[in-house]
């Protein structure tokens, strides 16, 4: 089947119940997602499937033809996205490995709701765990994506 | 904001073997030609207040600093220790490039593998920056030294009338320049200096500053790369099915389904013994979702094992063992029954707190490729040094045919101080002869731990008529991570190992009278360290009790600890800035309170003062942590402040919903729908504030976690809610 991932249309040939998680990680080598739970708890698989966030590890590919599928690789060329650079401003990430959901999370929220309260950004981003603690400096990267904006 | 900061700021390492994973080393445009390379010697960090007995000091001439400078005038830096968040990447590089004057935005870091010649690379007890300190700035500063020595001879001048700038060298009395690049060709012909000149801290550039950490731009990019995202030509996966059961085996199994799914290659028991008994199977596969989706089709039957966790009555045995000669002393002086009996009024207290996982983002893995008569492994693991040994020996390989490439971590916490993951990649792809990765999923994460060990304390304190104390005696009963992996031939300890008695090595405020036993109760779940280690249920237990003294000699819980802690002048310190900046005193208003906390973790002493709300209903809400610690002189504040937040909300997280329980001979939990982590709404708003100090640095990575538990129990108390003994807070 093909699939169109950051604007690229790609041939798979994989089991039609593969979480699109795997397809993106181990056929396409697409790194930038990650693993993190394989149930939908911790936000670190996070994607955009026309522009909302999917947990892509409980997502089969099957679901998929003809939507847009967006990645962290694909969210910018360059780093440039709003929430990036906001990211990059307050210095968000420790160890890093939950940056990515959060990021794909962030842009999803703000682009439906451009200047969120503290609540609305609490009840957007509980999906995604980081065992570090920077999510302080998530909130704070947020308000500045948006004011930003 | 300057595009340097976007690009990729690490290297590879300086020779690449053939063969090697484009996706292994990020790119970098590293020039030919001539190159300055220093060698340092760099005394080997032994792991203070680490727990680990016996541990020898890494051999003192074996160095660990390998810093470049290039004709173009980069500087390459070499990181022998782990980054898993900690920041030890960016802090380690600013000391090196400070004393070395270097243009920060020409610097790049790159991890070497395992190699004796960078020392002890393994990363843990908060020792980074602490024990490199001395030996980054000597590097930096005699390459420093022997670049203005090369612009002086060409200029005909004294070295004295020269200075530097970063990444030049100028003579300000003729206003000549040369940068670095410049006069490496000439540098590198000079004898390295063995004592240059240190910079005073006044004359530090980075040394004190906020710069933003080297790895961010590919951390939100999609580009750092981890132990999982390692890619090698040919490689399969694998999972491992493990028994739940401690002490339990593999009975019997069918993995007809499994090998049904397309992409499973094949389905065998884990280094099974001669006679046949295995306690794993291991799911071989293509890529990881059939590895995965094999691991789950399996049907197995698993021998159980009888594990159980010790009841109360249980432990109260264990309480009366220990005061009646049955318990190994931390401490015993005085007569404590004596000053009981005779005390004014009793407090009398047991505490509870249970195992706890480390779970990290990262699930563990590896990568091996056993090629007969060598291995190569990639993995995020804190211990390249250790595993190095472990995995040779398990190979029955020498040391040099052992090459264990490390990557960014996708956090440690002291999980990734074990080698297992390792272990378990070189054995599969031995038994293959090709490279595999091992996955670990987050159920096999959260089962198969080596758990912070559960503890049970009960503590009776005296007080007199005037609210002093005048005896404390308590008993520790539990598992031990260093008895575990250290037992003695009797099987009955003699001592009190390293893990129990941390944080309570000095008298704890100062008390004369003052009984600490440890009895060992163990039914066998695998234990570890885990961030703070013994300091994450000793700084509960007497951080709570204090307060419970306090309250019942109506004294305020600071002005109670203030003259106790006279001989203690830095824990004082931090104390007095942590209730000052939380305008401790001042009324929060009904149904909210402030609790305070103060220990000295592994030499930094950091003190919280937890703002907390009680709602009708019962539940918590923490509102603000104020958190002031004392780490020597400070390297970077934007990462000691992240350390902060990071400790407090891996222990709030654990204080509130943290506990691994071990029902029917197995642990019960799985994922994160049961182990309950920390999500942003619980996340409080946190304020950090660092002791000014021209000591040498400190750590940082674990002092943010003793203080929060306790800090957060005393708060409910303060706000009028119960005192809290057993964590955690929200049990299910």
């Amino acid at each position: 089947m093909d699939l169109l991932i950051n604007g690229q249309r790609r041939s798979i040939d994989v089991a039609s119940d593969t979480p699109l998680l795997w397809v993106l990680r181990d056929v396409l080598t697409l790194t930038g997602t990650k693993f993190g739970c394989g149930m939908a708890q911790c936000g670190a698989c996070t994607v955009h499937i026309d522009g909302a966030a999917v947990r892509s590890c409980i997502t089969p590919v099957s679901a998929l033809g003809g939507k847009h599928i967006t990645t962290i690789e694909g969210l910018s060329r360059d780093g440039s996205h709003p929430v990036q650079k906001a990211w990059i401003a307050e210095d968000v990430p420790q160890c890093g490995y939950c940056q990515s959901g959060q990021i794909m999370s962030a842009a999803a929220l703000l682009k439906s709701n451009p200047h969120p309260t503290d609540e609305q950004i609490d009840a957007a981003m509980k999906g995604n765990i980081c065992r570090c603690g920077t999510y302080q400096r998530i909130r704070a990267a947020i308000h500045r994506a948006a004011g930003a904006a | 904001m300057d595009d340097t900061t976007l690009s990729d700021r690490t290297a590879p390492a300086p020779s690449e073997p053939a063969g090697r994973s484009r996706r292994e080393f990020l790119r970098s445009g590293l020039a030919g030609g001539a190159s300055l390379m220093l060698w340092l010697t760099l005394p080997g960090a032994a792991r203070p207040g680490w727990g680990v007995e016996g541990a020898e000091p890494a051999d003192p001439l074996s160095p660990n600093a390998f810093l470049r400078v290039e004709s173009d005038g980069s500087v390459s830096v070499a990181i022998g220790k782990s980054e898993m968040g900690q920041g030890v990447r960016t802090s380690l590089a600013m000391i090196v490039a400070d004393e070395l004057d270097a243009d920060w935005r020409m610097v790049r870091v790159w991890q070497p593998d395992a190699d004796a010649r960078f020392g002890d690379q393994d990363t843990g007890g908060s020792t980074s920056v602490k024990g490199s300190w001395m030996a980054l700035r000597k590097t930096g500063a005699a390459a420093r030294q022997m670049l203005l020595a090369a612009a002086a001879t060409s200029w005909g001048v004294s070295p004295d009338s020269c200075r530097t700038e970063p990444g030049v060298v100028v003579h300000p009395a003729t206003g000549r320049r040369a940068p670095y690049g410049s006069l490496v060709a000439a540098a590198r012909t000079l004898a390295v200096p063995s004592d240059p000149p240190l910079k005073r801290p006044s004359e530090f550039r980075l040394i004190g500053k906020s710069t933003p950490r080297l790895d961010t731009p590919d951390k939100v990019t999609g580009k750092a790369l981890y132990g999982i995202d390692v890619r090698v030509p040919g490689m399969l996966v694998a999972t491992i099915v493990r028994c739940p059961y401690v002490g339990g085996s593999l009975k019997k199994y069918d993995d007809s389904a499994a090998k049904r799914i397309r992409g499973v290659r094949d389905v065998f028991p884990y280094e099974a013994t001669p006679d046949g008994k295995a306690s794993a199977l291991v799911v071989l596969a293509t890529s990881t979702w059939p590895a995965i989706a094999g691991s789950r089709a399996l049907e197995v039957t698993w021998e159980q094992g009888d594990a159980k966790s010790p009841t109360r009555a249980d432990i109260d045995r264990l309480f009366d063992k220990a005061a009646s000669g049955g318990g190994v002393a931390i401490h015993d002086s005085g007569d404590v029954p004596k000053a009981l009996e005779a005390a004014a009024h009793r407090v009398e207290a047991v505490y509870e707190l249970p195992y706890l996982a480390h779970a990290p983002m990262e699930p563990l893995n590896c990568v091996a490729d056993f090629r007969g008569d060598s291995c190569e492994l990639w993995a995020s693991t804190q211990i390249p040094t250790e595993a190095r040994q472990v995995v040779a020996k398990t190979l029955g390989l020498p040391e040099e045919k052992v090459t264990v490439h490390v990557t960014l971590l996708g956090g440690g916490f002291g999980r990734r101080l074990f080698a297992d993951a390792l272990v378990e990649a070189a054995l599969v792809s031995r038994r293959l002869r090709a490279p595999v990765q091992v996955v670990w999923t987050r159920e096999d994460d959260i089962r198969h731990d080596y758990y912070r060990p559960a503890s049970w304390q009960r503590v009776i304190a005296g007080l007199d008529a005037g609210g002093q104390i005048v005896a404390w005696d308590q008993v520790i009963v539990g598992p031990s991570i260093s008895w575990s992996m250290h037992p003695n031939a009797s099987g009955v300890p003699d001592k009190v190992p390293g893990d129990i008695r941390q944080g309570l090595d000095k008298p704890i405020y100062n008390l004369r009278t003052l009984r600490q036993l440890w009895v060992l109760s163990d039914p066998g779940l695998r234990v570890g360290w885990w961030r703070s280690v013994g300091n994450s249920q000793n700084a509960f237990v007497i951080e709570s009790m204090i307060d419970e003294l306090a309250r019942a000699a109506n004294k305020d819980p600071v002005a109670f600890r203030r003259p106790l802690l006279a001989a203690e002048p830095r824990k004082l310190a931090v104390l007095e800035l942590a209730a000052e900046r939380a305008g401790w005193g001042k009324d929060l208003g009904a149904g909210r309170g402030r609790g305070v906390a103060v220990h000295d973790t592994f030499g930094t002493p950091t003190a919280q003062v937890v703002e907390v709300s009680l709602s009708k209903d019962g539940s918590v809400r923490v509102d603000r942590v104020v958190c002031a610690i004392d780490c020597g002189t400070v390297v970077n504040p934007a990462i000691i402040a992240s350390q902060m937040e990071s400790g407090i909300a891996f222990a709030l997280s654990a204080a509130l919903e943290g506990r691994i329980s071990l029902e029917d001979g197995r642990v019960a939990q799985s994922n994160f729908h049961d182990y309950r982590v920390l999500r942003m709404p619980d996340m409080p708003k946190v304020d950090v504030h660092i002791v000014p100090s021209s000591e040498p640095p400190g750590g940082v990575g674990e002092p943010g976690v003793p203080p929060l538990a306790p800090a957060l129990a005393n708060a409910i108390v303060a706000a009028g809610g119960p005192r809290v003994r057993q964590l955690p807070l929200r049990s299910s």
